[in-house]
């Protein structure tokens, strides 16, 4: 089953995939992806018991690759309900020119939204504003208010996209990773998606004018900061107060 | 001040004595040069105490509203809040510290024992008291005059009637305003935010749509209220039409393209957390997890009720519509449900 | 006399003449309070109730309760243009327009968090040591309505901004309302002048949070000082230490110092944390639409039992005739803290009435001394604190990544056998420390010294307690069950109150069952001689008060400081 967005719209690519390219994707794709994916992108079923199972890449387009590679998400780390964003220490695996060859083969078998164009990503003339108003009717439901990320159920959760990559924020709205539903062009048009990106960003880069930001999750860092700072200085000072004095 | 028990008056609960137990001297008791010390430790506290006031009128002026500073560990914060806050905290716990410093240092700290009078009337009083109260009651003539009796505890239990019945309009009745939504056959499925009508090839499998009625801005604008938004919000989302397992009704979804109410059946909370994989529609409020694959069904969580499905359809120009209002109430429970 | 002593003494004269105020004076002046860092508790919730007020009436100056629709136009620019209520606007003026606004803002915030924190932890003081007992349960009554004025004052207050997060919150208010059987819609549609939100809400939750709220808690708080003031403060055991006296220190100067100090150490520290840590940044969480919600939505943490217990009550909702009946909502949102509150409300006189106890006590029970007591009161508080985690779910399963799912199946298993559990445990560790108090009372203080005899025996030498220690563990009381009541007496005529009175002995054996028995004192005499004589070499008791110059004990520690000159006298006042 694919996971993209087989019927979104495959916007005209920024550079054409040259054969030599999309030779080198199939390479990198056959080594390090096709035990999961097929030899062919066709998917492998969980009823294949020899190898892990993963979805078919066949119209997932160019954009998908990107983010699942770009992002560390893909090669999966380990099997489990969640494929987090890595890796957690080094480099990733695949440079960008890696990355871009995988892509262009993947999007050679089959249309599918391909990566954003720098003009696509340009937010700077974008509606803050507006994009607060779409985050918050969008994305705070799983990525929380400041897009810090919260849980989903069974152990997945929806990650932090505060320091993510423009073209990663976009490729994911676009794609629909995972877990995460689909936002296609013509729902979130491209100026509202540059929009949520100027806002995350603009979000990510906001000073914190009462002190620290204790995270920017609500209620819970707050209870924790008065019982044990608050209440714990009090009752010092309390005890300071009873103690005899030399 | 000397630390022998004084012969205070003996009142209760005032000094009489002092505990039979040795007294420890402190420093500043015996050593002079230890109390000139605490005297400049407490007199010091309360002077910082005023530089740190005289601080914070400075911070006021010197600081505009939206001034950025960067502080270690905080990164950048509004000046003004932090140098305010920061004065103004100094300035106060130092008074403290100051006073509780003088009191612990150089004030005597030995302990004095009052006494505790036993709490209550004597027998002789409580005695006096109660024939006072029986002359009175007799006087006035309670018990023995039924008649007055009986009509004043009328009068009285019926004094509070107005106080409630003065609440009667602090709202209106719920007549059938929790049944119904603005929702009718032919009202456009728009986006919410832009309210942009949507074309059934718009949404891509997997994909999502927090919608709202078309005419909502107009209802919002003539009410001044969010009330039918409360109730209208749907989320729209499309799988493969082999995907539906089973919903509410067969003829309600177009293509895979299926729309349920995006008010949790719990306590009210929109939900919105959709994941794509499983079809499952999770409320972050309480965890109420519903199966949009399977009729809205509640699969895990304290939420009792399915979700209510919105019969879509498509209109002559390709744009999704609603074919009515929901066929139950939305949101949560209530008495009179049914 | 000084000026100042003369024109303070007119001034004294000037009001004694019409009020007796000299008398008061007089009586009250050297009122004796005692010294104990856990009677400051209650001090810090009044305090930062003081806090609340003054920082109240700044925000009540700026702050407009209205559900208006307006456009916002200030400084932050990330809301430039969104339509939200006057209320919100008004609140991001606050915080970002006015000087200090955001200060005051967050003083409040934080004040108020403390409020309710230290409110808790002065109740668990009072509970575990047994204050609440005659003749104080009237004020225990009135500190759990107080309590419970705090939980709402806190809602109301958090949720006057009508930001997205509080919003959720209100809704959430709403849907409990609404399951309320018979009247629950009419209520709701009371409550909020019609469907939610309308328009009519935050103004009237303003009334009630800046009137209603704070005029009950001034007079309630007015009562239960008075009551302490007029009872005199429970005090521990210790030397010189009665049921019949009060030990410690004058309240002019020194409680004055002391505790006026603590008033402004807490109004600093909250002062602090204004000025060093975000509190509800409402600006983030957006203006409230009932169609929008962030992730991890909390309440602030004395509702989050609440919020716990609403994500792990199970789906049970009954439709009859018509009618429905969630209790899925109705058991954790109304019934559970009603009965929490009512079981915390009565229970003093609860515990009156099994061990039959009408004494005065003015002396405070160490809870290791109360087992049972102790051990409720820590069943009580699992109880609270699982569902005050489960409130916390998916925070705590993005933190540690673990799944929510089983993470609420887990607590719905531990609030059932948690409670009983911990019941266990408390008691049988009061037993065990009451075992100690009575080993220590028998043979004395364990030194860590191990000695050998010429024999080649080793043993550890005890030292003798000292007189604070042994006054303090020789305070405890073992109290006899009642006894159980015959049914009938030789006659068979049965007996009136026989099945309550059986009821009763049986929970009063539940309650005094298990004691520790106390030596006799026969016993601890000839102990004290045992210590005494236990060797040639006798340890100076820990902790001595009694301290001559320039004495050196046996292992070489100085008794008293080598900086302190020893030929010189006091001198000074």
């Amino acid at each position: 089953m694919a996971t993209g967005a087989a019927q979104a719209e495959a916007a005209p690519a920024a550079s054409a995939a040259t054969a030599t390219q999309i030779e080198e994707g199939r390479q990198l794709y056959l080594e390090g992806c096709s035990s999961c994916h097929g030899l062919n992108a066709e998917g492998v079923s969980a009823a294949d018991k020899e190898n892990s199972n993963g979805p078919g890449l066949i119209g997932v387009g160019a954009a998908a690759v990107d983010f699942q590679v770009g992002t560390g998400r893909m090669p999966l780390a380990a099997p489990g309900p969640q494929a987090p964003a890595g890796p957690k220490y080094g480099e990733l695996p695949y440079d960008q020119e890696q990355i871009n060859a995988m892509a262009a083969y993947v999007a050679s078998l089959g249309p599918g939204p391909a990566i954003p164009t720098a003009e696509m990503l340009d937010y700077e003339d974008a509606d803050l504003a507006q994009g607060g108003e779409l985050f918050r009717a969008n994305c705070s439901q799983c990525h929380n208010f400041a897009g810090k990320g919260g849980a989903l159920t069974n152990g997945k959760y929806a990650p932090p996209v505060v320091n993510s990559e423009p073209v990663h924020i976009y490729e994911a709205m676009l794609t629909g990773p995972q877990s995460m539903p689909v936002f296609g062009e013509r729902t979130i048009l491209p100026e509202q998606k540059q929009a949520i990106i100027k806002f995350i960003k603009t979000t990510a880069e906001e000073p914190n004018p009462g002190g620290l930001a204790l995270g920017r999750i609500g209620p819970v860092a707050e209870g924790i900061v008065v019982w044990i700072v608050g209440l714990g200085a009090l009752a010092a000072v309390a005890v300071w107060i009873g103690v005899k004095s030399k | 001040m000397s630390t022998d028990s004084k012969d205070l008056a003996t009142t209760d609960g005032g000094a009489h004595g002092s505990v039979d137990i040795p007294h420890k001297p402190r420093r500043a008791d015996t050593d002079i040069k230890a109390a000139r010390r605490a005297e400049r430790q407490v007199s010091a506290l309360f002077l910082i105490s005023a530089l740190s006031t005289i601080g914070f009128v400075v911070a006021y002026v010197a600081f505009p509203s939206d001034e950025i500073i960067t502080v270690p560990v905080i990164g950048p914060t509004n000046a003004s809040n932090f140098f305010l806050g920061l004065a103004l905290g100094v300035a106060l716990f130092c008074i403290g510290a100051g006073a509780i410093h003088w009191a612990k240092k150089l004030m005597p700290d030995v302990e004095e024992v009052g006494a505790r009078t036993p709490i209550g009337a004597t027998p002789d009083e409580t005695a006096a008291a109660a024939e006072l109260f029986e002359e009175g009651a007799d006087a006035s003539g309670f018990v023995s005059r039924p008649i007055i009796r009986r009509s004043l505890l009328t009068a009285l239990v019926l004094l509070p009637i107005p106080a409630v019945v003065l609440l009667r309009d602090l709202g209106p009745l719920p007549g059938t305003k929790l049944r119904e939504t603005i929702w009718a056959d032919g009202v456009r499925v728009v986006s919410d935010v832009s309210y942009l009508p949507i074309r059934l090839s718009d949404i891509p499998v997997g994909g999502m749509v927090s919608a709202v009625p078309e005419n909502l801005p107009e209802v919002e604008e003539e009410t001044g209220t969010l009330n039918a938004r409360a109730k209208a919000a749907v989320i729209v989302v499309r799988m493969l039409p082999s995907e539906i397992r089973s919903q509410q009704n067969d003829d309600w979804s177009v293509d895979g393209v299926i729309a349920y109410s995006k008010i949790c059946t719990h306590v009210g909370c929109p939900i919105g957390l959709y994941e794509q994989q499983t079809h499952h529609l999770l409320c972050p409020c309480h965890q109420s997890t519903f199966d949009l694959a399977d009729s809205g069904n509640v699969v895990f969580g304290p939420a009792a009720r399915q979700l209510p499905q919105l019969a879509i359809a498509v209109d002559e120009d390709g744009y999704l519509v609603a074919r009515g209002d929901f066929a139950e109430p939305v949101g949560p429970s209530f008495w009179e449900r049914g | 006399m000084s000026i100042a002593t003369k024109a303070g003494g007119g001034a004294a004269k000037y009001l004694d003449e019409r009020t007796s105020s000299n008398k008061f004076l007089k009586k009250n002046l050297g009122k004796i309070f005692p010294d104990h860092w856990s009677f400051m508790l209650g001090e810090i919730a009044l305090y930062s109730f003081i806090v609340l007020l003054l920082s109240g009436s700044f925000l009540a100056l700026f702050f407009k309760p209205s559900m208006t629709e307006v456009i916002y136009n200030g400084s932050y620019v990330p809301l430039n243009g969104i339509k939200m209520s006057e209320a919100y606007a008004s609140s991001l003026d606050i915080s970002f327009d006015v000087r200090g606004g955001l200060l005051m803002r967050q003083i409040h915030h934080w004040a108020a968090l403390i409020f309710v924190a230290s409110i808790m932890v002065h109740l668990l003081r009072v509970f575990f040591t047994g204050a609440f007992r005659k003749p104080r349960e009237l004020n225990w009554l009135i500190g759990v309505v107080l309590l419970t004025m705090a939980l709402l004052a806190g809602f109301s207050g958090y949720s006057l901004p009508d930001d997205l997060l509080s919003g959720t919150g209100l809704r959430i208010a709403e849907g409990v309302m609404l399951s309320i059987p018979v009247v629950g819609t009419y209520l709701s549609m009371f409550v909020f002048g019609g469907e939610f939100p309308g328009i009519d809400f935050i103004p009237r939750l303003y009334t009630v949070h800046v009137l209603f709220i704070p005029g009950a808690i001034l007079g309630l708080v007015t009562v239960h000082l008075m009551l302490v003031w007029y009872q005199k403060h429970t005090q521990y055991p210790g030397p010189g230490r009665t049921n019949d006296n009060v030990v410690g220190f004058r309240l002019f100067p020194i409680y004055t110092a002391k505790a006026g100090g603590f008033f402004f150490i807490v109004f600093g520290v909250i002062a602090l944390l204004g000025a060093l840590a975000t509190v509800n940044p409402i600006w983030l969480y957006g203006p409230y639409m009932p169609d929008q919600i962030t992730a991890g939505s909390q309440p602030d943490f004395y509702i989050g039992f609440l919020e716990g217990s609403l994500r792990m009550t199970p789906p049970i909702e009954w439709t009859i005739l018509g009618y429905t009946i969630s209790w899925n909502v109705l058991i954790p949102g109304l019934i559970l803290p009603g009965l929490m509150f009512t079981a915390m409300g009565a229970y003093p006189f609860l515990e009156k009435w099994i061990t039959k106890d009408d004494s005065v006590h003015n002396l405070l029970d160490r809870p290791r001394n109360a087992a049972t007591r102790t051990s409720l009161g820590v069943m009580a508080l699992t109880f609270y604190g699982i569902l005050f985690i489960g409130g916390g779910n998916d925070v705590i399963a993005t933190t540690f990544s673990l799944s929510i799912n089983a993470i609420t199946r887990v607590l719905q298993v531990l609030i059932i056998i948690g409670p009983p559990v911990a019941f266990l445990i408390s008691r049988r560790i009061c037993l065990g420390l009451q075992r100690r108090d009575r080993e220590k009372l028998l043979h004395g203080r364990e030194s860590g010294i191990i000695r050998r005899t010429p024999e080649g025996e080793f043993y550890e030498v005890h030292a003798p307690l000292s007189a604070e220690e042994k006054a303090v563990l020789m305070s405890r009381q073992v109290i006899e069950p009642l006894a159980i009541p015959v049914a009938a007496d030789e006659n068979g005529v049965r007996n009136p109150g026989g099945r309550t009175e059986r009821l009763r002995a049986r929970l009063s054996r539940f309650y005094y069952g298990e004691q520790i028995p106390m030596p006799t004192a026969a016993e601890i005499a000839a102990a004290d001689e045992h210590l005494a004589h236990d060797s040639d070499h006798t340890l100076e008791p820990a902790r001595t008060t009694e301290v001559a110059e320039g004495e050196v004990s046996e292992f070489g520690q100085i008794m008293q400081s080598e900086a302190l000159p020893r030929d010189r006298t006091p001198t000074g006042s």
